[in-house]
């Protein structure tokens, strides 16, 4: 890395479950100083808990442990650092994994690993609460107590601060818990360009960088609906990399002879996915403005993004927490020409007559017919003439895990009971899932930041 | 031209042929940004997708209100459909629970637009 000009920051992994030779691929295809992995997704984190729960080793991203044995010489050999929210709720147990893979690697002394602890608050609650916390639902206005002997988790959303001071600190690993998805790309910049805390253009496009890099292809071709039949080879899509300069200018590119496509309409697509007010992006470390964003096609898969403008952070940190919200099941049958539609109609109706005879109750019964209408309900206007087959989709919900078991039991008797030329029934029956629903909030930062902690170790 | 009367008849369109766009979820929320495939149609586009319209055009898909938000920096709207997703999340019980489609359920949206004016755009006039 050339202190002070340009550092690159490659995408690896836009959520758990990405693809698993993109981060090898960053590391290998070209040269890259930085490399962040967003592994976390709002429900991610209780997953993470159960697991933890289950087995006190447990609790971390552990797709992250095979890849790190896998890229760790090449990223020591060059120097290129790795960024992680794959700490989830086990930090230390990430740790230990990776540097156990780093001396496997023959990497003892090479390799240094840093965490950032305390954005984990689950056991801090009742203690909130008591103080007068109340922990408010942002949607809904109600406060946690109503809800707080079924959390499965609870996590506060840091910022980069803390993991620039563990690359100040030599890690040439990062590995965070619940530290919000743009700060793993801009803190590099705040590393290398010496940012200060009130530098908020520039954090601002650090953030706007974070936000393309977050989700991975998603900003290089993938899912791109501008023009997607031409997007080049997306069997080898290229992930996108962040050139950054300090003053806060970036390039969004990919390395050469990679698939997918970079260009404005691929980048303005991710710039407004899961985007709120633009004027209002708020992060942690800076509030950034989406409409000044300056976006310029420059060069081949080459875009160049400036102008962004931004403004101090608020005192509060957002928190995601979980709870235990009940059960449901999904039931599917496919229904064949000809009226498909309507066979699958007619199953629905003798369904839900026996569920009702039975007395089973259900907080909502939903009904869909795949093929026809599930995605664009009344916009997909009557079943098309002639349709050769239609998927019948009926979803249930309870906080009764009984009379949802019980709905499971319900699908396959339509097979020989209910409309003809069904199939598809060869899955067996559905499964009860728990609902594990999403709880946002905000905290004060002065009852987070005191107890974030940042710990070095040497492999 | 409309044969009988010698007039430019207003044209018909689908919004895709004018923008293109991507959807996401947050909660039980949806957003929706729409992004004009040339500079020009953007002010058209801002003319012609009210909060009125769009809300008429999600009705019985949504059960909250709509929010517009302009990035002309962009050639792009984005919109916020609240109430649109049983839930959000994981207590959704919709195939798209996390509002991948409502992208282009938007740009399904017929615009009628007057005479003559995206011949105009198109030849930069």
């Amino acid at each position: 890395m050339t202190q002070g000009s340009m550092i690159r920051i490659a995408s690896g992994q836009g959520f758990w479950g990405d693809l698993l030779t993109a981060p090898v691929d960053q590391v290998r295809n070209g040269p890259i100083d930085f490399l962040m992995l967003d592994y976390l997704a709002e429900v991610t984190m209780s997953i993470l808990q159960k697991q933890r729960s289950r087995d006190p080793s447990q609790g971390y991203a552990r797709d992250f442990v095979p890849l790190m044995g896998e890229i760790l010489p090449d990223c020591a050999e060059r120097g290129i650092r790795v960024i992680a929210n794959a700490g989830g709720v086990n930090l230390e147990a990430c740790r230990d994994a990776v540097l156990a893979e780093a001396r496997k690697a023959g990497l003892a002394g090479r390799v240094r690993i840093g965490v950032v602890v305390g954005d984990d608050i689950l056991d801090r609650l009742p203690e909130l609460i008591a103080r007068g916390h109340e922990l408010r639902n942002l949607d809904t206005g109600e406060p946690l107590e109503t809800v707080l002997d079924r959390v499965q988790s609870a996590n506060a959303y840091i910022g980069a601060r803390p993991i620039v001071q563990a690359l100040e600190r030599g890690a040439t690993v990062v590995i965070t818990g619940r530290s919000t998805d743009t700060a793993l790309t801009y803190a590099p910049m705040i590393y290398a360009f010496g940012w200060p805390e009130d530098a908020y253009d520039k954090l601002a496009a650090g953030v706007v960088a974070g936000h393309i890099n977050e989700c991975g292809a998603q900003a290089s071709g993938g899912n791109t609906l501008a023009d997607w039949e031409s997007v080049p080879d997306l069997a080898n899509v290229g992930f996108p990399i962040i050139e950054a300069y300090p003053d806060g200018t970036f390039y969004v590119t990919k390395h050469p002879g990679t698939g997918g496509r970079i260009n404005r309409a691929t980048v303005t697509e991710q710039l407004l996915y899961e985007l709120g007010d633009p004027r209002e992006y708020i992060t942690p470390d800076v509030i950034a403005d989406f409409t000044t964003i300056r976006l310029e096609d420059a060069g081949p898969d080459r875009v160049r993004v400036h102008g962004v403008r931004g403004r101090a952070p608020t005192d509060k940190l957002k928190v995601s927490i979980s709870y235990h919200a009940g059960y449901k099941a999904v039931g599917t049958l496919v229904y064949g020409w000809p009226d498909p539609v309507k066979k699958a109609q007619a199953a629905d109706r003798i369904l839900r007559q026996r569920l009702d005879r039975l007395g089973l109750r259900f907080d909502e019964i939903r009904t869909e017919f795949v093929g026809w209408n599930a995605t664009h309900g009344p916009l997909a206007g009557p079943p098309p003439p002639d349709l050769s087959e239609v998927e019948l989709r009926v979803a249930v919900r309870s906080t009764d895990r009984a009379a949802v078991e019980r709905f499971t039991r319900e699908i396959a008797p339509l097979v020989l009971t209910g409309p003809p030329t069904v199939t598809g029934f060869a899955g067996g029956r559905p499964r009860v899932q728990d609902i594990v629903a999403f709880w946002p909030a905000l905290i004060d930062r002065r009852e987070i930041e005191p107890f974030l902690r940042v710990e070095v170790t040497e492999a | 031209m409309n044969p009988n009367t010698g007039d430019a008849a207003p044209r018909t369109v689908r919004l895709i042929e004018l923008a293109h766009g991507r959807s996401g979820d947050k909660g039980d929320t949806v957003n929706v940004g729409v992004i004009a495939r040339r500079p020009e149609y953007y002010p058209l586009l801002e003319q012609l997708l009210t909060v009125e319209r769009v809300r008429e055009h999600f009705a019985g898909m949504i059960t909250g209100d709509v929010e517009r938000f302009e990035l002309p920096n962009l050639y792009a709207l984005n919109f916020l459909l609240h109430g649109a997703l049983d839930g959000g999340g994981t207590v959704s019980l919709m195939t798209d629970a996390q509002g991948k489609t409502f992208s282009t359920a938007m740009l399904r949206m017929e615009l009628t637009v007057p005479a003559g004016v995206l011949e105009a755009l198109e030849s930069g006039q």
